[in-house]
């Protein structure tokens, strides 16, 4: 069935055609800069997440006090996190559209029709 | 007790709306499901629903996925009884979504097809690691089953007012369940054998739609009684519960402060871990990732995870206001009356609300209804993408690539998946009538425990480490599974505590309710393992996965 089975792995030509791809500058570059966001992004966003845990369970007086009448620290830093993971997902989307978009299209290209050797389905 | 759901007056008219709204849902779902068969002719149709929806439907789609009667009733629930814990559930199951949008939804949907395994399998040797992987799936995707319809069960003799004592068109109270049970079943399986992704996507946007009106009129009308002023809405609800401004603090439910040192210690370990397993989860669940295949491209995808995350962060802050709402308008004391578990808060705010604003009883009833029929279409959309999740896993990697080594032709295949659906939609209804009388509310933590365990270290190494193998990836994915399962099996949610599935025996040893805090790093540790004990590494293949998944070069 599938072309995702190595037993009906690629022609040999178009298996180097996609170690050229990932050894060429190009892919390179798009794979640094898409590391290079998402992956401090995701440390930056689980550890502010975990801090809001942790205040949860170890810092109940700082998380009780309160700011204006009823609305305490415990409730600000919680709608803080939906705030911050609406910032994120728009900020990755912004950096998505401009820095990666644009040179996974031009690779697309350039491998041209050669990677469709799927066959009718799928 | 003046606003139980059974208020003599209401019961009758309340009953019958829930039941013709719910009769009205049903006819436009199964309309929509004929519709889509005929739209329904190639695989693709029937896993990916033709890869034909657009980022905002999918958005939509994966909203109505996600948002279960677990999310809506439970959650509104827990914090009508303890107040702020409840936020913490949502906070961890929105914030799940970043790991989604940042590290899995696009390079999955360039790189996969129909199914889960179709990445963790591609540079790997086929069966060990799609067998893996249909077993995970299968395992997750019941446990969430079974919660599901099993809430649904325990739900209908409440939202339908049936007493002790008392019958429904001659049924009592555990024959109304178990009937519930079997229609629910019936529907789910309808829906996806006939409609495939494409009716089932359809039914999930309409719920989405239908339980955001619903959420955002009561949530209006909760505000409108407060004068918008949230401050005194939560003053309110302290004041109700008798806890005062502790109820507005972390600490009533989860890392629970006791005399006992080593309990305080076990209770935060708790919380910590809960958090860990709600955030690491969402990205490892197979029938969420599926989704991300509807879609025609990786852009598409990313559209669907940023609508998602609107519609979901949206839908959880207006469960605050209900929560607190009802602790407010109700009290503790009526809700707990209903139900212990809380899952009546929402209905019997509905009813509140319908008394003071549509005028009498029959303005109660009228809400209440509204919101019980708006509560079983939840139902019914998230286990339609259960069935659909674990037939296609069965059907696509299981059938086809293990046993038929890939030469099953297209056809043979999606009648497997039919027959998958029809297959594990019965084993269900058989195991939810058996477990309706145990507690399963740890399901839904177990099957987000399993998947942040064992399938989305196996994904995130897939995608980004280049040494990984077959043997890591089995190893991960059984790993992660099996240290769930066990510590679980072995927990106080299973026996040894008064809530526990057999609170007559004891046999734990582990002390936290929840996992993960153990068993996903030693998932983790599991692939790292497992792929270093191994000699085996495709270069080419990794290359081939790299490029697609980063370009979408050759995607289906």
């Amino acid at each position: 069935m599938s072309t995702d089975t190595p037993a009906s792995a690629p022609s040999e030509s178009t298996a180097e055609r996609y170690l050229a791809v990932q050894r060429s500058d190009e892919f390179a570059g798009l794979r640094r800069t898409l590391r290079g966001f998402v992956f401090p992004m995701t440390v930056a966003f689980f550890l502010w997440y975990a801090l809001y845990v942790i205040l949860s369970a170890y810092a109940r007086g700082f998380m009780g006090t309160k700011l204006i009448s009823n609305i305490n620290v415990a409730l600000v830093f919680g709608l803080l996190q939906f705030v911050s993971t609406f910032v994120i997902a728009w900020l990755y989307s912004r950096f998505a559209n401009r820095r990666i978009d644009p040179v996974a299209d031009r690779i697309r290209a350039e491998m041209g029709e050669v990677t469709h050797e799927h066959g009718p389905r799928g | 007790m003046n606003t139980v759901l059974a208020a003599e007056a209401g019961s009758t008219t309340a009953r019958n709306l829930t039941i013709t709204l719910f009769l009205i849902f049903v006819a436009i779902t199964l309309a929509i499901t004929v519709w889509a068969s005929r739209q329904t002719k190639t695989a693709t149709d029937f896993y990916a629903g033709g890869r034909s929806f657009s980022g905002f439907q999918n958005g939509m789609a994966i909203g109505g996925d996600y948002m279960s009667a677990a999310s809506f009733l439970g959650i509104a629930g827990i914090i009508a009884l303890y107040g702020y814990d409840g936020f913490l559930y949502s906070i961890g199951f929105l914030v799940a979504w970043l790991v989604a949008l940042l590290l899995v939804a696009e390079l999955l949907r360039n790189s996969g097809r129909y199914t889960m395994a179709d990445v963790l399998a591609f540079r790997m040797r086929q069966r060990p690691v799609r067998t893996a992987a249909a077993v995970s799936t299968i395992t997750v995707s019941i446990f969430y089953l079974l919660a599901q319809m099993v809430g649904a069960g325990a739900l209908v003799a409440l939202l339908l007012g049936i007493k002790p004592g008392t019958t429904f068109l001659g049924m009592d109270a555990d024959t109304a369940k178990v009937a519930t049970i079997i229609m629910v079943g019936a529907l789910m399986i309808i829906y996806v054998t006939v409609g495939g992704m494409k009716g089932t996507t359809y039914v999930q946007i309409v719920k989405a739609f239908l339980l955001m009106s619903g959420a955002i009129v009561m949530t209006l009308l909760v505000l409108a009684k407060y004068k918008f002023n949230l401050s005194s809405l939560l003053g309110d609800a302290a004041d109700a519960s008798g806890k005062g401004a502790a109820f507005l603090e972390p600490g009533l439910r989860y890392g629970v402060e006791s005399g006992d040192g080593l309990k305080t210690f076990y209770s935060k370990m708790d919380l910590l871990s809960l958090g860990i397993a709600l955030v690491l989860g969402t990205a490892g669940l197979p029938h969420i990732l599926i989704r991300f295949y509807t879609v025609p491209t990786a852009r598409a995808a990313r559209k669907s995870v940023l609508w998602a995350i609107g519609i979901i962060g949206a839908f959880y802050l207006l469960t605050l206001a209900l929560g607190f709402g009802a602790a407010a308008l109700v009290g503790g004391e009526a809700i707990t009356a209903q139900d212990k578990a809380g899952n009546t808060a929402a209905p019997q705010l509905a009813e509140a609300l319908g008394v003071d604003f549509l005028g009498g009883s029959l303005g109660g009833a009228t809400l209440l209804a509204i919101i019980a029929a708006v509560a079983f279409a939840t139902i019914l959309a998230v286990v339609a993408g259960l069935t659909l999740a674990s037939s296609s896993s069965l059907a696509h990697d299981f059938y086809a690539n293990v046993i038929k080594n890939g030469q099953a032709s297209e056809r043979q295949e999606v009648n497997v998946a039919r027959i998958s659906a029809l297959v594990i939609g019965a084993v269900s209804i058989v195991l939810s009538i058996f477990a309706q009388s145990l507690n399963v509310a740890f399901l839904v933590a177990l099957a987000f425990a399993v998947a942040a365990s064992g399938n989305l270290p196996a994904i995130l190494y897939s995608l980004f480490w280049k040494r990984f193998n077959t043997s890591g990836a089995v190893w991960a994915i059984y790993g992660g599974l099996l240290a769930a399962v066990v510590l679980v099996f072995f927990s106080p949610v299973v026996s040894g505590a008064p809530t526990a599935m057999f609170p007559d025996h004891d046999w734990h040893w582990f002390p936290l309710s929840n996992p993960g805090i153990i068993s996903i790093p030693f998932g983790f540790l599991c692939g790292w393992l497992g792929t270093i004990l191994s000699k085996e590494s495709d270069d080419e293949k990794y290359a081939e996965l790299e490029v697609r998944s980063l370009t979408g070069a050759g995607a289906h």
